[in-house]
């Protein structure tokens, strides 16, 4: 219910939202967990495993009971804490794990069967009876359990990454880190404060309470914008640090559109921040005490139930009962008695406990424990045991819990520092230098009255910016409370037969954990997966210490000697979509498209991916049904008149300098240092374990200038390898490597009529021999320099003419539609494939990383004088001899006329194991021109058995084709056709 | 991780493409003998604590630099180019 003329949200302005398809009316500036209260709706969902009813617990990002499903772009996205959400008109959320509705749920029934589901209740299942799992357990288990039910669709939802980088950054906004970035910005120093509200302020937000005379969160609102004015800091609100990584990284998540309707904005964006120094000011989270029925709907933490009260102005009950072992839950009631609502009693678990200074009008109950509380989907009473032992029932609608308070450490543990255990205050705090450049402040630092947040905040900001050089001075600490604590540690209250929970999201009881214990897993982080302890949205925050102490106790150790469980990122959940960003679709990698890309297109191109890089594979003409019929067409084409093709995407490295022939030579196992200005020579390249690493083709473009055409897939490492030779191995020689294949688009012109295409575009017709093969000369075609190689992959006569880019596309257009007047046309990646095949040219498909230069018939470059890359390795023994595979040719002679690139070779006759295996097909195509499936194979002795018969066997798509071996080239195998 | 780049200053780890251990630069001469040549090509020690790397600084200046860092700590201590640097 609301409390008339309390809270401080905008009381005049609703927003309707919905709950389970019924419709609610809110306030702006709620929460859906403060509008829910209002509306007195206390039962949200249904736990993980037994499905009791879950009510709402907490302010923030440690609720421990209630989760909803929200929609967001169509689908609901579940487990979303209720009071994470600010809401807006519209919102939608339904709840969890109710089946088939909330109020009647059939599989609440695993309550009952709870003592067949007790801690390792899975790795029992596995175990025993034989095939239950199977049969029982599984359906069981993915009917029943999980925390809500993923959505099926894709995440249509924007998301969106961000880098920034300061001098400080503040984690946290409440008093402790209001002050520390006050301080760090005053001196000048880049800072960025980042709190998950949408205000800051902190617990000043939920707190009654003065601060520099006038009210905290006023007092809040003040210093924000201050803040706000000054143009070194960056207030980013709605922002949780998720993570603490290495040299001062952070990682975040903004909710940037989370509180409005869906639209355009992304709902969440993933930062990165990289910062100097940093101040952890998370504040701390308050713990519960465990007891028989503590998991009732409206049972929430005792400063929970003032914060909803003093920010929203709302109750969850009528009857308000509080149970605390320490001073701070006396404010809630305080507060709540102030505001008029009934508080039934304050039950103070220490015997020498003083009632509040402050008075109220209800009874208080030194010395007195909660031992159960009763009531199904929501609290009606309590059994509390008093000072004498007695019981007593109390009839209450709701009850604040407090066990003390937890230091919001986790992010200093998120490097692999592990807290350190203050008695005095019974909880974990940060180590020092934990985190390089962090310093701990405020609550967070288990110094929990506001008095000591403002100073040790403003300290903390101080030193923080003097650390970095500036001048900080301490601004002034205004007068704050100084109360703080007085707890006496009290984890769990037995005596009731009920379950006590301890881990609300995964119903992790008191007696899981005491059980964990004595079947032998009495270490935290056994424990931990034994029980499912801590492993849901909220990860332990409320309830870890109290775990731990339970485990503590049952195996006889002290809480720092059983220890934490280990923190890791993220502190808070974060959803795959936020850290994908806009990192889906097209915005998964970047396209590269050469300068024809748009005119391929327009002439109906079909385009695949090699690499980045997109290419045309094939230009479909009126009539083809399939790319079969337009890759046999185009490769009739070239080999019958002109074909024009896109060759852009090669690498084209200008290699430059007095030493640059000499390098080339040492670069490459082919030499190069004797080819001549205006010649080109093909040649391959090892690694330095003597394998071949790739292949290219050289041209000699002047004394100390060459140019290194290279394979497209390769290009990007042949960059890496060419530097590190040049700048590791032979920084002494003076040579410069210029990378400028974007620079130049290349068209290649190929088949009998290229020559008649390339004269049709100059002035001065070309010779037959002009440049001659494997030879280059510049020229000028339509007031453009242009340089054209006179080179050929396809077999035939051809160029390749290589144009400033920007004329890419011009060239290519005007060389088509010429060709196509003459009967070619442009082809595509396939039928390059075919023609380079039929020529047995190879690619990576057989320059795969583990083929020598023996296996390729180069073993004589091994002879040759002078050091190159791979050389000496080149020579081991295994890389050469009678057991390497070298390449032919196959074709199929047997019925089955396909070869399967990936199928194994083996002798006729002998069976198709591993131990025969003889070697494999590298690539397969159709030949149009053979009229047959032609392939390229590495076979065991292969050069010495042309005309043997092998078989090519495909395990996997059960493809068995008897093959002669033959000579790699199958299509003109005297070069004939290379001069026109 | 960041790198401090002595051409460029302090940049992500996402414009660097790591290579290995700096040994990459100690290239034996062609006829040091199998032994050397198998040290060189495969035998590397895996040290828990300091170590020197070959990054490029591909989508930066294009220097290849020997890097100085800590694989316990993930401390960078230092970058220096390998031209200068040596194994
Ligand atoms: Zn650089």
């Amino acid at each position: 219910m609301r409390i008339k003329g309390r809270g401080r949200i905008g009381a005049n302005v609703s927003v309707p939202f919905s709950f389970e398809g019924r419709r609610y009316c809110g306030r702006a500036g709620d929460t859906l967990a403060s509008a829910m209260i209002a509306n007195d709706l206390h039962f949200i969902g249904r736990s993980f495993k037994y499905h009791r009813p879950r009510g709402i617990t907490a302010l923030g990002g440690d609720e421990a009971g209630a989760l909803v499903a929200i929609r967001r772009f169509g689908a609901f996205i579940p487990n979303q804490r209720p009071a994470t959400q600010e809401l807006f008109e519209g919102l939608e959320a339904r709840a969890e794990n109710a089946w088939p509705a909330l109020g009647l749920d059939v599989l609440a029934l695993n309550d009952l069967l709870s003592p067949l589901m007790g801690p390792g209740f899975y790795y029992k299942s596995f175990k025993w009876p034989r095939g239950a799992w199977e049969r029982v357990w599984e359906p069981l288990i993915r009917r029943a359990a999980g925390l809500g039910r993923l959505p099926v669709c894709p995440d249509e939802a924007p998301y969106d990454q961000a880098f920034a980088h300061c001098d400080v950054l503040v984690i946290g906004g409440g008093p402790a880190g209001l002050m520390a970035a006050l301080a760090a910005g005053r001196a000048g120093g880049d800072v960025i404060l980042a709190d998950p509200d949408r205000r800051l302020g902190g617990r000043l937000l939920f707190e009654e309470e003065e601060v520099g005379g006038r009210a905290g969160h006023e007092w809040a609102r003040a210093i924000e914008a201050e803040l706000r004015e000054m143009e070194n800091v960056r207030v980013m609100a709605r922002t949780t640090i998720t993570g603490a990584y290495d040299q001062g990284t952070w990682s975040a998540v903004e909710k940037v559109a989370h509180h409005l309707p869906d639209g355009d904005a992304p709902l969440e964006c993933h930062w990165r921040i990289v910062a100097k120094r940093a101040v952890l000011a998370t504040g701390a989270i308050e713990r519960p005490v465990a007891f028989a029925g503590n998991d009732r709907p409206r049972i929430m933490q005792a400063g929970a139930l003032r914060g909803y009260l003093n920010r929203y102005g709302a109750v969850a009950g009528r009857r308000v009962a509080i149970f605390a072992n320490n001073d701070d839950a006396h404010r809630t009631a305080r507060d709540l008695a102030t505001a008029g609502v009934e508080v039934v009693a304050l039950i103070d678990a220490r015997a020498d406990a003083a009632p509040p200074p402050e008075g109220g009008d209800f009874r208080f109950l030194a010395g007195a424990v909660v031992e159960a509380a009763h009531g199904r989907k929501g609290l009606t009473g309590l059994t509390i045991r008093t000072a004498s032992g007695a019981r007593e029932r109390i009839e209450a609608d709701c009850l604040g819990v407090s066990g003390g308070w937890n230091p919001a450490l986790h992010l200093s543990c998120h490097l692999g520092a592990r807290a350190r255990w203050r008695a005095d205050i019974a909880a974990f705090v940060p180590a020092a230098g934990a985190v390089p450049g962090l310093e701990a402040a405020g609550a967070a630092n288990g110094s929990f009255s506001t008095a000591a947040c403002l100073a040790e905040g403003a300290a903390a900001g101080q030193s923080a910016a003097q650390a970095l050089g500036l001048k900080a001075e301490l601004p002034e600490i205004p007068a704050a409370g100084d109360r703080a604590g007085g707890l006496k540690p009290l984890w769990q209250v037995s005596g009731a037969r009920a379950k006590a929970f301890l881990d609300l999201q995964n119903d992790v009881t008191v007696s899981d954990i005491q059980q964990a214990a004595r079947e032998g897993m009495g270490e935290s982080e056994h424990m931990k997966r034994y029980t499912t302890f801590g492993m849901g949205p909220d990860q332990g925050k409320n309830s870890g210490v109290n775990a731990l102490a339970v485990l503590a106790e049952a195996t006889g150790r002290s809480i720092p000697e059983t220890g934490t469980t280990t923190f890791r990122p993220p502190f808070d959940p974060v959803s795959i979509g936020t850290i994908g960003g806009a990192g889906r679709g097209a915005g998964f990698a970047p396209e590269r498209h050469t300068p024809a890309h748009e005119y391929a297109l327009s002439r109906g191109a079909v385009m695949g991916d090699a690499g980045l890089w997109k290419r045309a594979l094939w230009f479909p003409r009126a009539g083809e049904g399939n790319w079969r019929q337009s890759c046999d067409r185009e490769v009739a084409m070239v080999r019958g008149s002109v074909g024009v093709f896109d060759a852009s995407p090669l690498g084209k490295f200008e290699v430059l300098g007095a030493d640059a022939a000499r390098f080339l030579d040492f670069l490459f196992a082919t030499p190069m240092r004797a080819l001549k200005v205006g010649r080109m020579r093909w040649g391959v390249m090892l690694r330095e374990d003597g394998h071949v690493m790739d292949d290219g083709v050289v041209a000699r473009m002047g004394r100390g200038h060459f140019l290194v055409m290279s394979t497209t897939a390769g290009a990007q490492d042949l960059w890496r390898h060419m530097q590190f030779v040049r700048q590791g191995l032979r920084p002494e020689w003076d040579v410069e490597i210029v990378d400028a294949g974007e620079q130049w688009a290349q068209i290649v012109v190929s088949g009998p009529r290229a020559r008649d295409l390339v004269n049709s575009l100059l002035r001065r017709p070309l010779a037959p021999d002009q440049p001659a093969h494997m030879a280059w000369k510049a020229l000028t075609i339509a007031g453009v320099a242009a340089r054209l190689f006179r080179t050929s992959f396809t077999g035939e006569a051809g160029y390749e003419i290589a144009v400033p880019a920007r004329y890419g596309a011009a060239l290519f257009a005007l060389l088509t539609e010429r060709a196509e007047a003459m009967g070619g046309g442009a082809f595509g990646l396939e039928a390059m494939n075919v023609l380079r095949l039929e020529k047995g040219h190879l690619t990576h498909a057989e320059l795969d990383g583990r083929v020598t230069l023996p296996d390729i018939g180069l073993s004589r470059l091994l002879a040759r004088k002078g050091d190159f890359i791979g050389k000496a390795a080149a020579r081991r023994p295994g890389l050469m001899g009678p057991d390497r595979a070298e390449l032919v040719g196959l074709r199929p002679v047997g019925a089955v006329k396909q070869i399967l690139p990936g199928a194994h070779l083996f002798r006729p006759g002998l069976l198709a194991v591993a131990e025969n295996d003889e070697g494999h097909v590298a690539s397969a195509a159709y030949s149009p021109m053979l009229k047959s499936v032609i392939a390229l194979a590495f076979l065991r002795g292969g050069r010495a058995r042309l005309g043997e018969h092998v078989r090519a066997s495909d395990h996997l798509r059960h493809v068995e084709t008897l093959c002669e071996v033959c000579d790699p080239v199958f299509f003109d195998p005297e070069g004939e056709r290379l001069h026109g | 991780m960041r790198i401090r780049c002595p051409l460029c200053g302090e940049r992500d780890s996402r414009e660097f493409h790591v290579m290995g251990a700096a040994e990459w630069l100690a290239r034996p001469a062609p006829d040091a003998g199998l032994e050397a040549w198998d040290a060189y090509l495969h035998l590397r020690d895996n040290p828990a604590g300091p170590t020197r790397e070959l990054w490029f600084h591909e989508a930066g200046c294009g220097a290849w630099l020997v890097v100085a860092r800590d694989t316990v700590s993930h401390a960078v201590f230092e970058a220096v180019p390998a031209w200068e640097a040596g194994a």
